[in-house]
């Protein structure tokens, strides 16, 4: 009757969440304008650099890649009301994993399997991190919040200590590369475009993943049953569903997401791990799993935009300080929730 | 006779949907004016419009005849209008006291809490109307039927002169709800002007002076209590006579499917819940349990279907078919053929938003015959949807992409009757409360399924709160009371009580109580 379709809900959540983009990005402006430059102009500079120029464009791939597979572990536990703020030390002990899997790869190995080597081992050190928050919070009742917490904090600490104590290349803040069969081979290698840019294959990897994700949650047996899970917990018991074991490989999976951001970063870019090499990503992917509604598959332009602010805020960073675009982010994600909620009023 | 609320030519519309349309209706002051009809007819927006959370499309509102346009309930409760929700608005961690001086302290910012001289108000209150309830005692720790004591504590507090109740008797059980209407009747009797929503026709007839009927989004009629009959009413609700009791033959038990010997359930707390529980339901019948809620139906359920909290001490057997099934996990019982419609339809049977379709599948959903690789075959779903659409009479748009939560009560239970009644190897089928907030055309279909399963050999355990369902159903009786079924009507006595209805429910009243 009153209530709108699914098809429109869609629609309108769309309408919703291009409005609050639009409404960010005229604040932005005002911002720019107050500061003393001309918004056109430096909007203008930002396309001409990321979307207008091979190498922007390579750059931009480069930063949704990460982005997308930490947006992916937050919006997948949050399927099933866990809100998994540990995206950064589960992307932190997959990199340093994937680094370290890679120095002790014999030189010989094909790079195929050194390259799927380190990736899995990347994804099951993520995994582990984050179903450690899941069993606290399934056996001793720690709130997955403050469990993530912690253990980010854990997991930096322990990155350091190894890095600085035990294997960086004296003098330095990293490690010894990785062997060369275990590099990911650069989307300019291999296709010619995006010049010189970090974009490499591990892009098609997220991307599978993202597709992945979708599938299992629905079109899956086992998506059907976490839904509901996360939906209505009781009404999950009455149906048989175990909702715990649900609960677990929800984190599991959204873990294993974020271990494979660091195939991107680290296998397909830096080569080594080194202090910071995440630089705090990790928690950009809650906000970019906000504004896709935790849907794997709007995960992707979700991602891309966070990557144009982040990029594109660099390249503009002569004239107008990139901080401008932080306030972007977080003004998109206020107003996606204020609008919905007002929508929600309108009903 | 003075009026207290008149409402002239009132609409509501909710974008193209009209849920009331052109009401006019004057309750007088010092009755007990009650407004019934099926779900869905509009009650709940006619009242939420007097009590200011609605702002009617048009037409005018008076109270004690001056013309009124509430924008929020503050307004409304200024005007000496006051609510008792169907949830209560109680604040669980505060006390009574100050959950009914919540919103009214009259006290300055900062200066503490005028506790004392709202006590004594409260108690004053508690006491002329028979409101029982200990002033100091944490909301927590009350029963139903005492937090809704709390509601009319607060009201009385508040001084209004216009209450509403909007289903009161749904939580309760029926002595809670007879004492409700003690405390209605001396509330009206003190001239408080009483505006009672309920779809239960005895209640109505018992306590209401006045009754109006609503039918989508009409008044159809507005009648004194004393002058009409439950038939009358319910055909007025709607539109048409309605079989009070469906045809009922006589049932040829066989073998016995379920049975439950001494039976026992202890909390970790120590406290016992089930004792010495014995009874066998057979195949081919429907064994009905008679009781007031809270003497051991719950946890009863819970043994059935596998859901006991973990440190809660369980003794006793309970076998289906000969084998047991105490310890086994809920998803292994619907394989030995059990199914279980539970009393909380929207909390614990259906995913509201999920597809009317997904929810026909919910609990059944590992069944092979619908699985394709790994998700399900939309075509042996649309199929079986389709089936039991038209037979169990289900009205919802397509069934593939309508929400559940947009269905009507009736409709959402028969979705959850549909795919508990045909689950394949189905031997025992557990109905707690099948008709609870359900309107009466729709109990009527799902009465006579009901009996249609225990034609097809089905052995049905059959728990409600309303006596009257137990009687037109039931094939033997069983009467529960405290955690024990105390007597047992048979067959025999079962058909042959019957006959006087009236006489066999008072009966039944003293196994229970």
């Amino acid at each position: 009757m009153n209530n709108p379709t699914t098809m429109n809900r869609t629609t309108l959540r769309f309408f919703v969440t291009f409005l609050s983009l639009l409404t960010a990005g005229g604040i932005c402006a005002l911002l720019i304008a107050l500061a003393g430059r001309n918004p056109l102009i430096i909007f203008q500079k930002m396309f001409s650099a990321t979307l207008g120029s091979s190498y922007g464009m390579g750059q931009l791939i480069f930063k949704m890649t990460t982005l997308l597979l930490v947006g992916l572990a937050v919006a997948i536990p949050f399927r099933l009301r866990l809100f998994n703020i540990g995206g950064e030390g589960q992307l932190l002990l997959g990199a340093f994993t994937a680094a370290m899997t890679g120095t002790i790869l014999p030189e010989s190995i094909p790079p195929i399997a050194a390259i799927l080597l380190c990736t899995l081992a990347a994804m099951v050190a993520g995994a582990c991190w984050a179903l450690l928050a899941g069993v606290l919070k399934v056996q001793c009742g720690v709130n997955e919040v403050i469990g993530t917490i912690m253990l980010n904090f854990i997991a930096q600490a322990i990155t350091g200590y190894l890095l600085t104590y035990h294997f960086a290349i004296p003098s330095t803040v990293h490690t010894s590369p990785i062997v060369k069969a275990a590099a990911i081979p650069t989307l300019y290698k291999v296709t010619g475009w995006f010049t010189n840019s970090p974009a490499n294959l591990s892009t098609l990897l997220a991307i599978s993943m993202a597709l992945l994700c979708w599938f299992l949650l629905f079109h899956s047996r086992f998506g059907y049953e976490m839904r509901a899970a996360g939906l209505q917990p009781d009404a999950a018991q009455y149906g048989g569903i175990n909702a715990k074991s649900h609960s677990l490989s929800a984190m599991g999976l959204g873990g294993a997401a974020a271990g494979l951001g660091a195939a991107n970063i680290i296998l397909g870019y830096k080569h080594y791990f080194e202090a910071g090499a995440t630089g705090g990503i990790g928690f950009t992917g809650i906000t970019v799993a906000l504004l896709a509604g935790a849907h794997p598959l709007w995960l992707i332009p979700s991602a891309l935009f966070f990557g144009f602010t982040e990029y594109g805020g660099l390249t503009v960073n002569a004239l107008i300080p990139k901080e401008i675009f932080m306030i972007i982010q977080a003004l998109a994600i206020i107003l996606v929730i204020s609008f919905s909620a007002l929508e929600k009023r309108f009903h | 006779m003075a009026v207290a609320v008149r409402l002239s030519a009132v609409s509501k519309k909710f974008g193209g949907f009209t849920a009331n349309s052109n009401i006019s209706l004057s309750i007088e002051k010092g009755r007990i004016h009650a407004i019934v009809g099926e779900n869905g007819a509009g009650k709940s927006t006619l009242t939420k419009i007097i009590y200011g959370m609605h702002l009617p499309t048009s037409g005018v509102l008076f109270i004690e005849d001056k013309a009124r346009r509430f924008t929020s309930p503050r307004e409304a409760i200024r005007a000496g209008i006051g609510m008792v929700h169907q949830h209560f608005m109680l604040v669980p961690e505060l006390s009574v006291t100050e959950n009914i001086i919540l919103g009214h302290e009259r006290s300055h910012l900062f200066a503490p809490l005028p506790l004392k001289k709202a006590k004594a108000t409260i108690k004053q209150d508690a006491e002329s109307y028979g409101l029982a309830v200990d002033p100091d005692a944490l909301v927590t720790t009350l029963s139903v039927g005492e937090q809704q004591r709390v509601e009319i504590l607060k009201l009385l507090f508040r001084q209004v002169s216009i209450m509403i109740f909007d289903e009161p008797t749904a939580v309760l059980t029926p002595s809670e709800s007879e004492q409700l209407f003690e405390t209605l009747r001396s509330l009206r009797n003190q001239g408080k002007t009483i505006i009672l929503i309920t779809h239960k026709l005895d209640e109505v007839l018992s306590v209401a002076d006045t009754i109006s009927v609503m039918r989508k989004g009409e008044i159809v009629g507005t009648v004194a209590a004393s002058s009409v009959t439950k038939q009358e009413l319910a055909w007025m609700m709607v539109g048409r006579t309605i079989l009070m009791s469906v045809a009922n033959p006589e049932a040829t038990p066989g073998k016995t499917v379920l049975s439950l010997k001494n039976l026992g359930y202890q909390t970790r707390q120590g406290e016992i819940k089930l004792q010495h529980l014995t009874l066998q339901v057979r195949a081919g019948e429907i064994y009905g349990i008679a009781g007031v809620e809270g003497n051991g139906q719950n946890e009863l359920l819970q043994i059935l279907w596998g859901l006991t909290a973990k440190e809660a001490i369980i003794c006793g057997e309970a076998t289906l078919n000969g084998t047991s099934i105490i310890g086994k996990k809920t998803a292994q019982r619907v394989l030995t053929g059990i199914s279980l419609v539970p009393e909380n339809r929207l909390r614990h049977a259906v995913i509201t938003d999920y597809t009317v379709s997904e929810n026909l599948l919910f609990g059944r959903h590992r069944e092979r015959s619908f699985h394709h690789w790994f998700g399900f075959s939309s075509a042996v779903i649309s199929n079986y949807a389709e089936t039991m659409i038209a037979d169990f009479d289900i009205r919802c748009g397509a069934p593939a992409t309508q929400q559940l939560s947009t269905l009507s009560g009736g409709n959402q239970q028969k979705v959850v009757l549909a795919r508990e009644f045909n689950r394949p190897a189905i031997s025992l089928l557990i109905l707690a409360q099948p008709t609870r907030g359900v309107d009466i055309g729709a109990i009527e279909a799902i009465h006579k399924k009901i009996i249609a399963a225990r034609q097809r050999g089905l052995a049905i355990l059959l728990l409600s709160s309303e006596l009257d369902e137990i009687v037109a159903l039931s094939t033997r009786i069983g009467c529960i009371f405290k955690g024990s079924i105390v007597h047992e009507f048979c067959q025999q006595e079962v058909s042959l009580k019957k006959e006087s209805e009236h006489e066999f429910l008072k009966e039944i009243g003293l196994h229970i109580t």
